[in-house]
């Protein structure tokens, strides 16, 4: 009875995760492996191509980036949150949280009035006088960064303000009172204790940057392909499926790699757990 | 709690990130109301004209609508299998295998844009299933880590003790879980809606594979409108978005408070 309840409850969720994520995904996967032409030869052809190594590079190099600046940025401003008193922390958690809630296209969209032609800043630019005439900024790597990195910021933040809040007080006040100076105490007390958050918080970042889709569709464009906007293109433009699951393939190793990496790394570098 | 003292450089740099954070976000809203065919800020006269256009372009009035229908049907699948699920790994947790979690979560592990493709190809293509149903399938199990892990997370400080001696003194199972169980955990499931229905309305990156003829999903419709003209009734969709926003986000500060979010 107690078998039946156990199993039987969690059956439905179990059934529909493996009938619908874990088949499918095997399924595209496995094709892969299934060409005529051999065994690897999707892969062969994937990495023998210039473009397409590009392409995967271009990726993982605006994901790598968007987590350091992301990484920089939201621990500092986690750190100012979690040292406020009570009300303005619940207000810089709430302006925090609702860039998060908006959606990506349109937070995507904003830095498409931003950056444009006509757009924003080029008008403030010119209006100064520190160009004479409009830059072009969109469809850059730079401006898939800068808006990858709106993006990530808030989710940053409130990983990180959970991480902060939750390092003990006597620690730091017992290194204060040792003598220790504002910055050792961040050094050598607060650093440690919060590397496994900021962990969490890159990977985070990392995988979904490394798998967006409409932000670097929108400013990247055609020009600046990466592995999300690639797969769709090669599935639903060019209907290439053996090159779309190729991508999917890769893109799934990649993230899951990480992930499996930095959890490892993450439970060796935990100082609270003995 | 002793307020350290916060150097004011660091204090500067973090008003700059809620600047970095918020201005796009009144860049929007601003250019919503431009009196221009083209998007511009600072707004250029003042006109809600953008505002009737949503209305007015047929496109945006039934893609809201299968979004919303999605997200509440998706949702509310994500819960039905997710509470039960969650139930199961709190309560049994010692007798159930730890890949049992692992599993729940994995909507989340597996790249998005991975999973819509992988999905199109097997049920729309596969399977041939409606679009709709296709679309709601992909939805539900999009949100169900949310619905599974913050439902256990607020099942873990629940006291099974509690049920058991309501089962013990007859009152059957079923009916225990919805007097004892499910008012305890309250705050769980409805953090759960929240998160799940805000992503399941925001989802571009499932959706763009699975959507088809006829049908198709606020975020896609935006995406293509935003490719053939670009004024403002792209920034004033944003801002009913944003307004949906507030809105859940009242309800979360009256029924939670906002610091769950950071537990």
């Amino acid at each position: 009875m107690k078998h039946l309840a156990k199993w039987g409850l969690a059956a439905p969720a179990m059934v529909a995760v493996v009938l619908f994520l874990v088949v499918p995904v095997v399924i595209t996967i496995a094709a892969t492996f299934m060409e005529p032409k051999g065994i690897f030869s999707p892969y062969v052809a994937f990495f023998n191509s210039g473009f397409r190594r590009t392409v995967l590079y271009r990726t993982i190099e605006i994901a790598l980036i968007t987590t350091v600046i992301s990484l920089f940025v939201g621990f500092i401003a986690a750190y100012v949150i979690a040292q406020m008193p009570g009300r303005a922390k619940s207000v810089m958690i709430i302006a925090a949280v609702f860039p998060l809630l908006t959606g990506v296209v349109v937070r995507s969209f904003a830095w498409l009035i931003i950056l444009g032609k006509n757009g924003i800043l080029n008008t403030m630019l010119l209006s100064v006088g520190v160009i004479s005439e409009p830059l072009s900024m969109l469809y850059s790597e730079g401006s898939v960064i800068v808006a990858m990195v709106y993006l990530f910021v808030p989710l940053m933040i409130l990983t990180l303000v959970g991480v902060l809040e939750g390092i003990p007080q006597d620690l730091i006040q017992a290194s204060t009172s040792l003598g220790a100076t504002p910055a050792a105490t961040f050094r050598q007390v607060i650093l440690p204790l919060a590397t496994p958050g900021l962990i969490v918080g890159a990977v985070l970042v990392f995988t979904g940057s490394f798998t967006s889709y409409a932000t670097p569709q929108l400013l990247g464009g055609e020009k600046q392909m990466t592995m999300g906007t690639f797969l769709y293109q090669r599935a639903m433009v060019t209907f290439d499926w053996v090159g779309a699951s190729t991508i999917a393939a890769i893109m799934v190793v990649v993230t899951i790699g990480i992930v499996l990496i930095m959890s490892r790394i993450a439970r060796r570098l935990n100082p609270m757990a003995v | 709690m002793m307020i350290q003292r916060v150097h004011p450089l660091l204090i500067a740099f973090t008003v700059c990130v809620f600047f970095f954070l918020l201005a796009p976000l009144v860049i929007i809203i601003g250019s919503a109301f431009s009196d221009t065919s083209y998007l511009t800020f600072p707004p250029q006269g003042l006109t809600l004209r953008w505002f009737w256009n949503i209305f007015e372009i047929e496109a945006f009035r039934t893609t809201a609508v299968t979004s919303f229908e999605l997200a509440f049907l998706g949702t509310g699948l994500s819960l039905l299998m997710g509470i039960p699920a969650a139930y199961a790994i709190s309560r049994y947790r010692l007798e159930l295998p730890s890949w049992l979690s692992t599993l729940f979560i994995l909507p989340i592990l597996v790249p998005e844009i991975v999973f819509g493709f992988s999905l199109m190809k097997s049920i729309t293509i596969g399977l041939d299933l409606p679009i709709f149903a296709s679309l709601l399938i992909g939805h539900a199990l999009l949100v169900l880590p949310y619905s599974v892990r913050v439902v256990s997370a607020s099942l873990a400080s629940f006291d099974f003790s509690i049920e058991e001696a309501a089962i013990s003194l007859g009152c059957p199972p079923v009916k225990t879980f919805m007097t004892v169980v499910l008012p305890n955990i309250r705050a769980g499931v409805i953090a759960a809606f929240i998160l799940a229905f805000i992503t399941s309305i925001n989802d571009v990156s499932v959706s763009v594979f699975l959507t088809g003829p006829g049908i198709s999903t606020l975020p896609i419709q935006i995406l293509a409108h935003m490719e053939q003209f670009f004024d403002p009734t792209i920034a004033s969709v944003s801002v009913l978005l944003m307004l949906v926003t507030v809105g859940v986000m009242a309800i979360v500060e009256a029924t939670l408070g906002l610091t769950f979010l950071t537990k």
